[in-house]
């Protein structure tokens, strides 16, 4: 058995600019962000991101590390548009294909399952035809006849998810009410590496919770890295919370100002920085 | 004679617009979309349509109360959405008179002027399930000639569509003025009733295309007793629907 625990910087020496990279979680919800701020240390870029969209995507572009963004949306939920996405999109600082979230999801199937794409009943008649020239329809052989969007599938070179719980092997388990979409990411990746707040022994997964709750498989899996916070400041339940006082803070804060702040030194350095911040503010 | 009718406020007219939409929906799942339409179909769940099925906002589905009954989350939300059990009331930031509906950006997509949510679930949800929207502020900003950003697909749109189209309905847009739909001959916006207070006039000027308006339109309907009771004291003792509607 292969244990396959590293560290964040060893997850981000395997990375390469270029590359396209799906990101777990949902809008400002269990995102890896432990590993995005690894991803922030490095001088990796060009990315193409695949990801629903939070402040995983509002830093890396706000970084200038994003080449192409596959999106149906960008917000930190209880602050509905991320204002760092927002202004590189204003600045024009990459390209997106939008898409719908439904669209998205069987994006991800498609790729999971090794098929080109999958037929969707979403985007006919929007715009999203029109800003992605690239997207073709398929007509159903039998004698409905109807229409689909032929969605591609959204194959990733890599995925970075976040969950509660993980052995040492890299069977991955959620333990709050949504799985989101985080074993589609890793079962659509060619390499996926699963932060968590806690490594436990294989047989303590199942002590507590529900075999169900086990998300993601080792088969899916090349790297386990165990982080504390990982998705701090974003929820993480039911470990934590959303840290709202902190994500607002990053939403109206200048983003070099931020960056220089909190994300100049290592996890370690972060944590202290919010901290001292948080007894700052009493 | 009836002192609590005398005082209705506007935002407890449009909770009963917006309740309004899910009367007679069936055991279906309600996806409200705001706080006032949030108010509304717990409204109608506790009263006129109580098969009503609604979601805590995360991945649980809850009873009134809160007591959880069912499990939802986003990838069964998204299967759900195109099994068309659903009737789904979403904000829009522009909508045009055939219900085209923009939540993504203002200006040229290319590099817009004002990026805002994106897409969402607007083209799946118009081209699966009923999509209602709320609008809390009508001004022509919002009801515009014609939107930068098609996300909700419109009648016009989805008529050139009609094998995809066939489950396409936008059962009705609901303002802080006044309930709209599309019950004309080419499928663009009516007035269907006007919240009291409001004038045809009024909704005409804040409306950026020309809306199509009967010789006789009703006022939206007054709330019951019991109704007023429940906004007020039951599901919504906190007043938050004047967040979104200030009086």
């Amino acid at each position: 058995m292969t244990d396959k625990t590293m560290t964040a910087d060893e997850v981000v020496s395997r990375l390469t600019s270029g590359m396209t990279l799906g990101i777990g979680g949902w809008g400002s919800r269990r995102k890896p962000l432990s590993l995005v701020r690894a991803l922030l240390r490095s001088d990796i870029d060009d990315l193409t991101l695949v990801s629903y969209g939070g402040p995983d995507v509002g830093m890396l572009v706000a970084a200038g590390r994003v080449r192409k963004l596959v999106a149906a949306f960008v917000t930190l939920d209880s602050v509905p548009l991320e204002p760092h996405y927002r202004a590189a999109r204003e600045r024009g600082a990459f390209e997106l294909m939008e898409v719908d979230e439904g669209m998205f999801m069987w994006g991800l199937r498609a790729a999971a399952n090794r098929l080109p794409f999958l037929p969707v009943r979403a985007g006919i008649g929007s715009d999203v035809m029109r800003v992605n020239s690239g997207l073709r329809t398929v007509t159903s052989p039998y004698e409905d006849g109807e229409t689909f969007v032929a969605m591609p599938a959204l194959r990733l070179d890599a995925a970075l998810v976040h969950v509660n719980r993980a052995d040492r092997l890299g069977n991955g388990q959620y333990l709050g009410p949504d799985p989101y979409f985080d074993d589609l990411f890793c079962e659509a990746a060619d390499a996926a590496y699963v932060s968590c707040e806690r490594i436990v022994d294989t047989a303590e997964l199942t002590k507590e919770a529900p075999p169900q709750s086990l998300l993601v498989k080792r088969l899916s899996v090349a790297g386990v890295v165990e982080a504390p916070g990982g998705a701090h400041f974003t929820s993480c339940a039911p470990d934590y919370g959303r840290d709202e006082d902190f994500q607002r803070l990053y939403a109206t804060t200048p983003w070099a100002e931020f960056s220089e702040r909190f994300l100049a030194g290592d996890e370690q350095a972060y944590g202290s920085a919010v901290r001292n911040w948080q007894e700052e503010q009493g | 004679m009836d002192v609590s009718r005398t005082d209705v406020q506007r935002s407890e007219y449009c909770v009963i617009a917006c309740a309004e939409a899910w009367r007679d929906a069936g055991e279906i799942l309600a996806s409200p979309m705001g706080l006032i339409p949030s108010v509304g179909a717990r409204l109608a769940r506790l009263t006129f349509a109580p098969d009503l099925l609604l979601t805590d906002g995360e991945a649980m589905i809850v009873r009134p109360d809160g007591t959880p009954e069912g499990w939802l989350p986003y990838r069964q939300h998204l299967a759900l959405v195109s099994g068309g059990r659903r009737h789904v009331m979403m904000g829009a930031s522009q909508i045009d008179r055939y219900g085209n509906q923009n939540i993504s950006c203002i200006g040229d997509w290319a590099r817009p002027t004002r990026q805002l949510l994106g897409v969402r679930g607007a083209p799946i949800n118009t081209l699966n399930n009923p999509t209602s929207y709320w609008i809390p502020r009508h001004s022509p900003r919002v009801f515009v000639e014609k939107v930068d950003m098609v996300c909700g697909v419109g009648y016009d749109r989805v008529a050139e569509h009609p094998g995809t189209g066939r489950f396409h309905r936008i059962p009705r847009v609901v303002s802080d003025l006044g309930v709209f739909d599309f019950a004309t001959p080419d499928r663009s916006m009516r007035l269907a009733s006007l919240h009291p207070g409001v004038s045809v006039e009024r909704v005409r000027e804040a409306t950026g295309f020309a809306l199509t308006v009967s010789d006789e339109v009703p006022y939206t309907r007054e709330p019951t007793e019991e109704e007023l009771r429940l906004i007020r004291e039951v599901i919504d003792p906190a007043d938050t629907r004047f967040r979104e509607v200030s009086s």
